[in-house]
């Protein structure tokens, strides 16, 4: 019974982690759906995203009490998302699509640059001391039973479930979701189907680093918000969107939570060190390109000749 | 009445002239035909009239204006639409699908009414558009004769159907003016003929047609003017007969005799 209990505590624990490297993942495959490149700054544009949540917060929330404060944490990150979608829309006007027809190197050499840049610009502003970020609630654990939840699980689920809802509803029934579509199958054809693929690819960016600046924001309340935050978060969360299947949004989601899964229970289950925890991504993501290199839900490509 | 026309448009690669000073005209209401050995510079003439190129130098105008530079999805708006010499259809996407593409940019416009007052109205507003979307790409179906094919993923057609379904979705754009390239390419005579067909049922719709092919039959048959282009530069206009007894042209073709 005691290990049964154990199983589902590290089931809740791994399904929130997975779920915030899956809202990173997102943004990953996204813009390789669309452009075919892999937009490393992404990592960066979520911590900018969380400073700026923590700044608006930290202004309101002396305001504000008690449950108010929620408000006020929701509010802090409608604008962090805001502004990292701005950020993200900005870096690909400025660093990628004067590079959309060189070769492919190039702008992923440049997103790497944006990423240092940021990171950089980061500590010169804000410092390199890490900031916490209050919690909006008391996070004394609840029980069920005899597992353990904080407030801040379910806050992350409960984000997490609403975003990639919306995400997928977005993408499959709106005219700018079909439009996406449309252009990570072929862009010239979409282009001459009238779309406006420019604009496409602006909203794309838009949407993933707003995605990413929530899950920033998320981890913020537990692990703080510092400059190099994004690298190994974003890593990561690039190894779920190689796992799931990047350029699929359906398999971002599943190597996430997998992702998530793998980590918690390799650490608990299977008695890796904590401190080869980050590891375990990394073995996972040689495993899968070795056994199937398109991922768990990505389409093996035939190179035509 | 000239509906397109490009004024001395030159297209270079480095060092390579690809397209020289041509002056090519697409009178409305007719089918033209872009002739030539490979490489002559038809598909690089194409790709700069519907803006996936731009010209080294010269202009081109749709209906007067000058369009030269505009953006691939400005001029489709405009009213041109294409298809590829190698066929470019969304090939994961099933037939009715790839039509309702075209439609796209011709939704979610003068649709207020429902679309700002609750999520629920505009939900049921991106429902009756998406339906309303499906029964015009249905009818450009049956235009082709395509809508046993409807739910088929596009990949799966037998390739001259491949090939129809490509103009079915370029027309699902309403263009004024339509551009083919190489529409007859590894089909077969009995294929061929029935492109013909279509290609005069797509005039009588009223839409200008300029088509590059190779096969001389159809041509000969269908083009009610024909411009001749060898090594990136125009050395002939004319009617089918005149092309025919061309010795320029027949020179560019088959080489000039010994004497």
């Amino acid at each position: 019974m005691g290990s049964m209990v154990e199983f589902f505590q590290h089931l809740m624990n791994g399904l929130t982690l997975g779920g915030i490297y899956a809202l990173i993942a997102l943004g990953y495959t996204m813009v390789y759906g669309i452009l075919k490149f892999i937009n490393f700054a992404h990592g960066d544009v979520l911590m900018v995203g969380s400073y700026i949540g923590l700044f608006v917060y930290n202004f309101i929330r002396g305001e504000v009490l008690g449950a108010w404060s929620i408000l006020a944490f929701f509010l802090s990150m409608l604008v962090g998302m805001v502004f990292s979608a701005l950020l993200g829309m900005t870096i690909e006007k400025v660093a990628y699509k004067p590079l959309r027809k060189a070769t492919r190197l190039a702008p992923l050499l440049s997103a790497i640059g944006i990423s240092f840049i940021l990171s950089n610009l980061a500590a010169w502003f804000w410092g390199t001391k890490s900031r916490k970020l209050e919690y909006p609630f008391d996070n004394s654990p609840l029980y069920i039973g005899e597992v353990s939840i904080t407030p801040h699980q379910i806050l992350i689920l409960a984000v997490v479930v609403v975003m990639m809802v919306s995400l997928k509803l977005f993408v499959d029934k709106t005219r700018i979701g079909k439009a996406m579509r449309a252009t990570s199958l072929d862009q010239d054809t979409a282009k001459l189907m009238g779309i406006r693929v420019d604009r496409v690819i602006s909203i794309t960016f838009a949407i993933g680093s707003a995605l990413a600046a929530t899950a920033g924001i998320l981890i913020a309340l537990e692990i703080k918000v510092y400059p190099s935050m994004g690298t190994m978060t974003g890593l990561k969360a690039f190894v779920a969107a190689v796992v799931g299947g990047i350029g699929s949004i359906s398999g971002a989601m599943v190597g996430g939570i997998l992702l998530g899964l793998l980590e918690t229970f390799g650490v608990a289950l299977l008695g890796i060190p904590y401190g080869l925890r980050d590891t375990i991504a990394f073995v996972v993501l040689i495993i899968i390109l070795l056994l199937k290199p398109e991922g768990i839900l990505g389409k093996a490509e035939k190179e035509k000749v | 009445m000239i509906l397109l026309e490009t004024k001395a448009l030159t297209r270079t690669y480095g060092g390579v002239v690809a397209v020289s000073k041509v002056s090519f005209q697409a009178q409305e209401g007719l089918i033209t035909g872009l002739i030539g050995p490979n490489g002559a510079g038809k598909t690089t003439l194409f790709n700069n009239m519907t803006g996936l190129d731009l010209p080294t130098a010269g202009k081109v105008y749709f209906k007067g204006k000058d369009i030269t530079g505009h953006s691939a999805h400005k001029i489709c708006r405009m009213g041109i639409a294409r298809t590829f010499q190698n066929i470019r259809l969304f090939k994961e996407l099933t037939v009715t699908e790839n039509v309702m593409v075209g439609r796209h940019f011709k939704t979610g416009r003068n649709v207020n009414h429902g679309r700002t007052l609750t999520a629920v109205g505009s939900y049921l507003q991106m429902n009756r558009e998406h339906q309303q979307v499906h029964a015009e790409a249905m009818r450009w179906l049956e235009f082709f004769g395509l809508e046993p094919f409807a739910n088929e993923l596009a990949k799966n057609l037998p390739y001259g159907h491949q090939r129809e379904l490509e103009i079915a979705r370029a027309l699902a754009t309403e263009p004024t003016l339509l551009f083919l390239d190489e529409p007859a390419a590894g089909m077969n005579p009995h294929e061929t003929a029935s492109l013909m067909a279509t290609i005069r049922r797509i005039r009588d719709l009223g839409i200008t047609v300029v088509l590059i092919e190779h096969d001389m039959k159809l041509v000969m048959n269908i083009c009610d003017t024909i411009s001749v282009l060898n090594y990136g530069e125009n050395i002939a206009n004319g009617t089918p007969s005149e092309i025919r007894g061309n010795p320029l042209v027949i020179e560019a073709y088959l080489g000039k005799e010994e004497e």
